[in-house]
């Protein structure tokens, strides 16, 4: 009762969140612009987004433990956790020269088809009940479509529609969960049972 | 001019040109970001805490998404842009 009185609310977890994919959606770009060589002539920016991705998973854990209310609700942030964590150290692994098949980057595509399968799991309500659940619905299925991105980069590990998918991916999703409020309309559409709205 | 070497030259100087191009490309992601995070905060006032702060917690004062998105732009502008900006022009 006291830590959810102190605690931010779930809304600004998801900004935070945002904030941290919106990096990781420019990171991409400009590793797309410049080419993977000029990127990697400097090693520090070779660990930056894999290093993100790791550090993004490792944060959901506490979200996990402190703002799940339901068993589903716990089970998809915590496989949440996992699957970025296991992107992340993946591509931490390819970096470091420990790990050299470019079929790693299928751990990318589990990642989001695992994320969107979690999103559309949890969440419970119909798209228009408020404006959570219909971005719930929408990041889950903008992942599921784009989990393809990184499964062609890992068989055509050169191809600049796949790698411009997967950054735009990210950047959406930043979108998505900025425009996330715990209770607000949505297209003009608010149940009756989900509080008072916000703008 | 054999018409080898002016091939030659050709292909360089459109290399340089896409070269050059990356490099506006690669300045512009952050001002383009911060651009985005600034009509944000025009479009939505009431996402910045800040305009109307009197009686909100903590936590909401610290909740700036239109902020945010300026800073992780003037972030990527200062840290990550000069850098490949550097890398791109010494590769040509």
């Amino acid at each position: 009762m006291i830590v959810a009185g102190i605690e931010p609310k779930a809304e600004m977890v998801h900004w935070w969140f945002a904030t941290g994919i919106l990096v990781l959606g420019l990171l991409f770009f400009a590793e797309l612009v410049v080419g993977p060589e000029v990127w990697a002539r400097r090693p520090w920016r070779r660990y930056l987004w894999p290093g993100t991705m790791f550090l993004l998973g490792l944060l959901l854990w506490p979200v996990m433990a402190l703002y799940t209310n339901s068993m589903i609700h716990m089970v998809a942030h915590g496989s949440w956790a996992q699957v970025l964590m296991l992107s992340g150290g993946a591509e931490l692994g390819v970096v470091r020269g420990k790990l050299h098949s470019q079929y790693w980057r299928l751990t990318s595509s589990a990642a989001m088809l695992v994320s969107g399968t979690a999103f559309l799991v949890h969440e419970q309500n119909g798209w228009f009940f408020a404006r959570a659940a219909f971005l719930h619905h929408a990041l889950g299925w903008t992942l599921i479509v784009a989990s393809v991105f990184p499964f062609v980069q890992a068989i055509r590990p050169r191809s600049i529609a796949a790698a411009s998918g997967f950054a735009m991916t990210f950047v959406v999703v930043a979108v998505l969960l900025f425009c996330d409020r715990d209770s607000a309309a949505i297209l003009g559409h608010f149940s009756q049972f989900a509080g008072v709205p916000h703008r | 001019m054999s018409a080898d070497i002016a091939h030659q030259l050709h292909g360089k100087e459109e290399e340089r040109v896409a070269r050059r191009s990356r490099v506006r490309v690669v300045l512009a992601i952050g001002p383009a970001t911060v651009l985005a995070g600034v009509a944000w905060a025009l479009v939505q006032p009431w996402r910045l805490t800040m305009l109307h702060p009197h009686g909100q917690g903590l936590w909401w004062l610290l909740a700036e998404p239109p902020l945010y998105v300026v800073l992780v732009g003037v972030l990527f502008r200062w840290v990550i842009a000069p850098g490949l900006v550097d890398d791109l022009e010494e590769a040509e």
